[in-house]
């Protein structure tokens, strides 16, 4: 590690004072604001307050309704990264392939990251809306029971769709973008020694993705985490009975539709020290064993 | 550089002060209405405003009811509320509850000079609005009542007699099975709003309790009832109906509409204001009175449902004098009868209702009438004056919750309901603060 030294004084701080400022505003303050909520209780209008210490914490960690949005939590994010990632992964070697317009190809690729959550969420609510959905009613009538507003199951596999769909474009950028960096001669040598595609791939192309792929299995975690309560919202709310809600969803729902903001800010203290834990967790041992060519 | 800010700074400052000088006071009217109500919503503001020039009514679309609700409430935390903000008959006691956040309707009606009398208005609506003493604290906007809705090209193609509705539930769940194997349409029965129309309505209609002092009329600690036998009973008959998609769900509020304005369901049990987007979709629909379970004295009287509009503290005289004169012109008896004729909500004034029996518009759309007389056809029960719960939006979300684990064929309509009141009562009494 090289040190610089500025021979002003006051400069490095001046230069480093936006980030600063930005991070107590963004992140200290609201998150002390949460910690002081925690620990009180309060009517929905904010006009009276209580302090009730860890109640809130006790009365969320016996609750078994959050222990199943953990379980939710865990079902939908490792559903959604596996497949907005594989479908990533299938549609960049594809693009790899492509020998003309390649250029129009990926920008079409790309353009769904451009769409708001609620957005993403509104059009395969749309499309599969079992009121409306014209997918819906041709599943239907194909003798598929379709109907996620009843189905536990068929909600979940909508919201993960959805979530993935967004997700993929993000994806299909890097891994074009690592595909790319794997120098031709190897795959050429490998070509000349009898290999073929599949082989190629599995022995050289996936080892030497792996570097992009665990960055994007952390940056999708964190997505089907914390970004997708737009798609949630807009497409199943939670429902039924509780089948889609996420942590997060629980949070807002405790909060903003239940008016419990004493459990709310509980819960999202919870939710911090996780995020706080994955990244350690991301830094301190994964990220090392990673090969990184 | 300098110059260019100089001059744009100087621009944006006339401008402002332009528009400051010319500006009537803004009044933001937050609002959950969609489709048709939405376009009255906008139309009201648009004549409210060209009426005068001293005030200027923004209605903004907040979402659905609940939605709308929350909106309100996090902007008075936040401080920055909208001067009216329209609230959904469960909401009325979360905001009954918030004293210091208010304005009564009857206090904002004083302040801009009009002088409030009670006697004008329709007395089920204005007791359901009102604190135990008598105070009117929001003004009834859109009251409406649960009624039956039906198709009648279903009906003639499933062999059912088209120009009579069915009356009780059992004639209803029998019409829905004609419907379903005669192959009339994919479902038989539809029903929005299972927790207001299903079991608050459905309690006061038949005279049942739903909780204990007065539906929490009386007050505010309520040990729920909704799972007594009868109720039981009928949701057992949806959960059955349900199996074989004789009965459809749509969603928690009136996302069953869709599915009788396309055609997949031959009936719809739906709130009267459904009304605009059920004539605009152009089919031939018949309208009944919400179905009851036979019975000595049955049918009771419906409770009113829809919104009432609430008046924000902490605004400046010349705004609550602008809320004041808006409500004023919305009581007036053109108007009144304009929005219940166009929208199937209920006249809020007893002028509008008698002015729209005058001009025989009930003899010539029959059925029209049917709301008012649901819920002023008899004198209440104290099981029949309303419900009123802190939090019952978060009552009628357990609920959903059951009734969805329920059709899913997860658990019967016994240990749904058991559930709820269980998980109901805790969600009171947590509320309550004991």
């Amino acid at each position: 590690m090289q040190s610089t030294v500025f021979p002003n004084k006051i400069l490095p701080y001046f230069l480093v004072a936006p980030q600063i400022v930005l991070t107590v505003v963004f992140f200290f303050w609201p998150a002390s604001q949460a910690l002081y909520q925690s620990a009180m209780r309060e009517d929905p209008f904010g006009l009276q307050s209580t302090f009730v210490g860890l109640a809130n914490f006790t009365t969320i960690l016996s609750d078994a309704n959050y222990l199943h949005a953990l379980r939710v939590t865990v079902v939908f994010s490792v559903a959604t990264a596996l497949l907005s990632m594989g479908i990533a992964l299938l549609l960049a070697t594809a693009a790899d392939l492509v020998v003309r317009g390649k250029g129009f190809y990926r920008t079409m690729m790309i353009i769904p990251y451009a769409v708001a959550p609620a957005v993403a969420g509104m059009l395969w609510l749309f499309m599969f809306n079992p009121a409306m959905g014209t997918f819906a009613y041709i599943l239907r009538r194909n003798g598929i029971a379709w109907d996620p507003l009843l189905n536990g199951d068929q909600a979940m596999a909508l919201v993960v769709v959805a979530a993935a769909w967004k997700q993929i474009s993000y994806n299909f950028l890097f891994f074009v973008a690592g595909l790319q960096a794997i120098p031709k001669s190897l795959l050429e040598a490998a070509s000349i020694d009898g290999a073929r595609g599949s082989r190629r791939f599995w022995t050289i192309v996936f080892p030497l993705l792996a570097p992009t792929t665990f960055f994007l299995l952390v940056v999708n975690t964190v997505y089907a985490f914390f970004d997708t309560f737009g798609i949630i919202h807009s497409v199943t709310g939670g429902g039924p009975a509780k089948a889609t809600e996420t942590l997060v969803y629980k949070v807002y729902n405790d909060g903003f539709v239940n008016l419990n903001l004493g459990s709310s800010a509980a819960q999202s203290v919870i939710l911090m020290v996780i995020v706080i834990a994955l990244t350690a967790f991301q830094f301190r041992f994964v990220e090392r064993r990673v090969h990184y060519a | 550089m300098k110059t260019v800010l100089t001059s744009v700074l100087s621009t944006a400052a006339s401008l402002l002060m332009a528009s400051s000088a010319l500006a009537a006071t803004e009044i933001s009217w937050w609002h959950a209405m969609t489709g048709a109500n939405n376009e009255v919503v906008d139309q009201l503001a648009k004549e409210f405003n060209e009426s005068q020039s001293d005030y200027k009514v923004v209605p903004v679309f907040k979402g659905t009811y609940p939605e709308t609700l929350n909106a309100g409430i996090a902007a008075f935390r936040a401080k920055q509320p909208p001067a009216i903000i329209q609230v959904f008959d469960a909401g009325s006691g979360v905001m009954m509850g918030a004293e210091g956040a208010i304005v009564p309707v009857a206090d904002v009606l004083e302040k801009g000079g009009f002088k409030f009398d009670k006697a004008q208005y329709l007395p089920g609506i204005v007791a359901y609005y009102s604190k135990p003493d008598g105070t009117m604290l929001s003004f009834p906007y859109n009251s409406s009542s649960p009624i039956l809705y039906y198709n009648k090209d279903v009906f003639e193609k499933a062999g059912l007699n088209a120009d009579t509705p069915p009356k009780t539930w059992d004639e209803v769940f029998d019409a829905a099975k004609t419907i379903k194997s005669s192959g009339a349409a994919n479902c038989g029965f539809t029903s929005t709003w299972l927790t207001w129309i299903q079991t608050e309505n459905f309690a006061a209609w038949n005279n049942l309790s739903y909780g204990s002092n007065e539906n929490g009329l009386g007050s505010t600690d309520v040990k729920l009832a909704f799972n007594a036998e009868p109720f039981v009973k009928h949701f057992q008959s949806i959960a059955d109906l349900a199996k074989d998609g004789t009965f459809r769900y749509g969603g928690r509020t009136s996302e069953a509409k869709q599915l009788f304005t396309s055609g997949e369901c031959g009936i719809l049990t739906e709130s009267s204001g459904g009304l605009g987007d059920i004539i605009k979709s152009g089919m031939k629909y018949g309208i009944g009175q919400l179905p009851y379970v036979e019975g000595e004295g049955r049918p009771q009287n419906t409770i009113p449902g829809g919104a009432s509009l609430w008046v924000f503290g902490g605004k400046s005289d010349a705004e609550y004098k602008g809320v004041a004169t808006f409500f004023n012109f919305l009581s007036q008896t053109k108007i009144q009868s304009r929005l219940h004729q166009v929208s199937g909500y209920m006249p809020v004034t007893m002028a509008a209702y008698e002015e729209t029996k005058k001009s025989g518009f009930y003899d010539k759309n029959p059925g029209r009438e049917t709301p008012l007389l649901q819920m002023m056809g008899k004198p209440p029960t104290e099981n029949s004056k309303g419900v009123r719960l802190v939090n019952l939006p978060q009552v009628r979300d357990i609920m959903n919750e059951e009734f969805e684990s329920m059709l899913a064929g997860k658990q019967d309509a016994k240990a749904a309901l058991d559930k709820s009141v269980e998980r109901g009562n805790a969600a009171i009494q947590q509320a309550i603060g004991k």
